[in-house]
């Protein structure tokens, strides 16, 4: 579907989880975890899904994306770089004074970051207003919004929800990131959300339900939501796993802020480069 | 008559800012009107009629409405988004802060129900909304006092790029500022009269009552000047002190607001921080606390903001 899809989607993941890895290491720090799992994600969203010109983000015709977790901002960051809306020397500014690329995603200083998120709740009733926007402009682009499991717990989500099978918008496509770990300990005992693909269904949502770190199952379930024919916005939930290809971080116990420590990022890095070679 | 601000026989117009903005949108094709179930209860029904295409009911909703509200104006819309003020400003707040005003989009929050103009108590009367907004960057906040001031600040918060919060005055809305040499003009106030004795600087339907208050005062002989500021955010600092600083006269600050957080504190932090120094200051405003319910006009006796008892109120300052 994308003009840039040249290079294979698992060699796009493998280079959003470096590019994650090596800002992570520029300040010691990060929501890498949440960037490693997510990392298929956004591979299939931004080179196989997305209508997008790198050159251009503000294009007119473009595909939005819409990162509600704006702590995901180092995850979103990484693969801006890998598309080139944000050119690769600028990676060394992450989180640093004046750099474009802060630690909580803001839509006033990165290109290509649509909306500021960080307050969580906020990214679906953006996208409701930006679909409903886009079908008075007749425009043919789809909004897609990434929320966190976590991010389910804002009421706002639910309301923006309701709004969206109302309207019928099925110019929308969310992703829920579940990777089961938010601030004080696992998503699902600080607030049950399942059964989560039920909850969708019954708001009126065209919902599939896919293994996050499954490129395949991820790119026909991509299709599947752009092809579906019914009036109605398209959920995709995505279960996937904290540190995804870094396997001591994969292990390390779960926080929501996964501790590394400073000469494990390049170890980290090499054993995400070794994955990547078997 | 238990919930209205016009007085028995008192010039009124229907739904002011409805029709003004059904007119507006004639030829300004970027403007869609959103509410959060009040539709009908903040006279946007007026151009949902006129453009039911661009006219969008979100429910009972108001942080889906100021976040959908956002998305439209990133869209290149610029919406109209309409609710009581308690909830736009209470229960919306980190909606309106953070996906509205950070970046500065062309989102137009028009509330009704601002201060005190209903009797049904504390769920409904935002007595702190300004307290509120004054504090959120890149927001202009727009209190009118009457048909007229709401039919020109239509236009005029259109034609501003960024975020805007404006009190409204809903139904049948005095008309009073007719009779004066008066235009509405974002970020100015104006001198309506003058007077010697006593200057009220004031807001809202609160001008209203300060001309009111200057006629009966009249007869006391007593000169009092009235200086209308429309736009709370940001303060015409420049009229404000030109105004203030003469002949030493004694100012008066009145307000549809809480004592903390209004136009009288924004006032006096600006006379102190450019050393003008009145011969006296005085507020008048709704106390700090929760307001009784019951009939309007009973309640605006008992907070001190009816035209009577400003007037005597200000006699034993003088």
């Amino acid at each position: 579907m994308s003009e840039i899809n040249v290079i294979a989607l698992s060699e796009r993941a493998y280079r959003i989880r470096r590019n994650a890895l090596q800002m992570g290491e520029v300040q010691g720090q990060g929501y890498v975890g949440q960037a490693l799992g997510v990392a298929d994600v956004l591979a299939v969203a931004y080179f196989h899904s997305l209508k997008l010109r790198p050159e251009d983000p503000k294009w007119e015709q473009r595909d939005r994306f819409l990162l509600s977790i704006g702590h995901y901002a180092i995850a979103l960051y990484a693969v801006l770089i890998e598309a080139g809306v944000i050119p690769q020397e600028e990676l060394e500014s992450y989180g640093s004074d004046d750099s474009r690329l802060p630690m909580s995603g803001m839509a006033t200083y990165t290109p290509g970051m649509e909306i500021t998120g960080g307050s969580l709740g906020h990214g679906l009733g953006i996208a409701v207003g930006m679909c409903l926007g886009l079908k008075q402009k007749k425009s043919a682009s789809f909004v897609y919004n990434l929320l966190s499991d976590g991010e389910l717990d804002e009421g706002s989500t639910w309301e923006a929800a309701l709004s969206a099978s109302h309207w019928g918008l099925d110019n929308l496509i969310a992703m829920v990131d579940v990777n089961n770990q938010q601030a004080d300990g696992p998503s699902s005992s600080v607030l049950g959300f399942e059964p989560l693909a039920d909850k969708w269904t019954a708001f009126g949502w065209y919902v599939q339900r896919v293994n996050g770190n499954d490129l395949g199952a991820l790119v026909t379930a991509f299709d599947n939501a752009r092809a579906h024919t019914g009036a109605r916005p398209r959920m995709i939930i995505c279960d996937t796993l904290m540190g995804k290809g870094v396997p001591f971080l994969e292990t390390r116990e779960k926080n929501h802020f996964i501790r590394v420590d400073a000469e494990e990022w390049q170890l980290a890095l090499k054993v995400l480069y070794k994955g990547e070679a078997a | 008559m238990i919930a209205s601000l016009a007085a028995e026989g008192q010039r009124t117009k229907p739904a002011p800012f409805g029709h003004a903005l059904a007119t507006l949108a004639e030829t300004r094709r970027d403007i869609v009107g959103m509410t959060a179930d009040l539709g009908k209860y903040t006279d946007l029904h007026i151009f949902g009629k006129a453009h039911p295409e661009r006219y969008y009911q979100m429910g009972m909703a108001e942080q889906l409405l100021i976040m959908a509200a956002a998305g439209m104006a990133k869209e290149g819309f610029t919406p109209f988004a309409t609710t009581y003020a308690v909830f736009a400003a209470r229960r919306a707040y980190d909606f309106f802060c953070l996906a509205v005003a950070e970046e500065n989009l062309n989102v137009k929050v028009v509330c009704a129900l601002p201060g005190l103009t209903t009797g049904y108590g504390p769920s409904h009367q935002a007595t702190d909304d300004l307290a509120i907004f004054r504090a959120m960057p890149n927001l202009t906040i727009v209190d009118p006092c009457d048909a007229l001031d709401i039919e020109q600040a239509v236009p005029a918060i259109a034609a501003h790029n960024g975020p805007v919060y404006m009190r409204l005055l809903r139904g049948n809305v005095p008309l009073v500022l007719d009779e004066y040499d008066y235009k509405f003009e974002l970020g100015k106030a104006k001198l309506l009269r003058d007077g010697r004795d006593a200057l009220i600087i004031s807001s809202g339907f609160m001008t209203m009552r300060a001309l009111e208050t200057a006629d009966l005062l009249r007869a006391d002989n007593v000169q009092v000047g009235v200086l209308h500021a429309p736009t709370i955010k940001p303060l015409d600092e420049e009229t404000i002190l030109r105004e203030a600083g003469k002949n030493g006269r004694m100012v008066i600050v009145a307000e549809n607001h809480s004592v903390i957080g209004g136009l009288g504190e924004a006032v006096a932090s600006l006379l102190m921080r450019a050393g003008v120094r009145p011969s006296s200051f005085h507020q008048i405003a709704l106390p700090d606390a929760f307001l009784d319910a019951g009939a309007l006009p009973t309640l605006h006796d008992r907070y001190g903001i009816s035209s009577a008892v400003m007037a005597t109120r200000i006699k034993s300052w003088l």
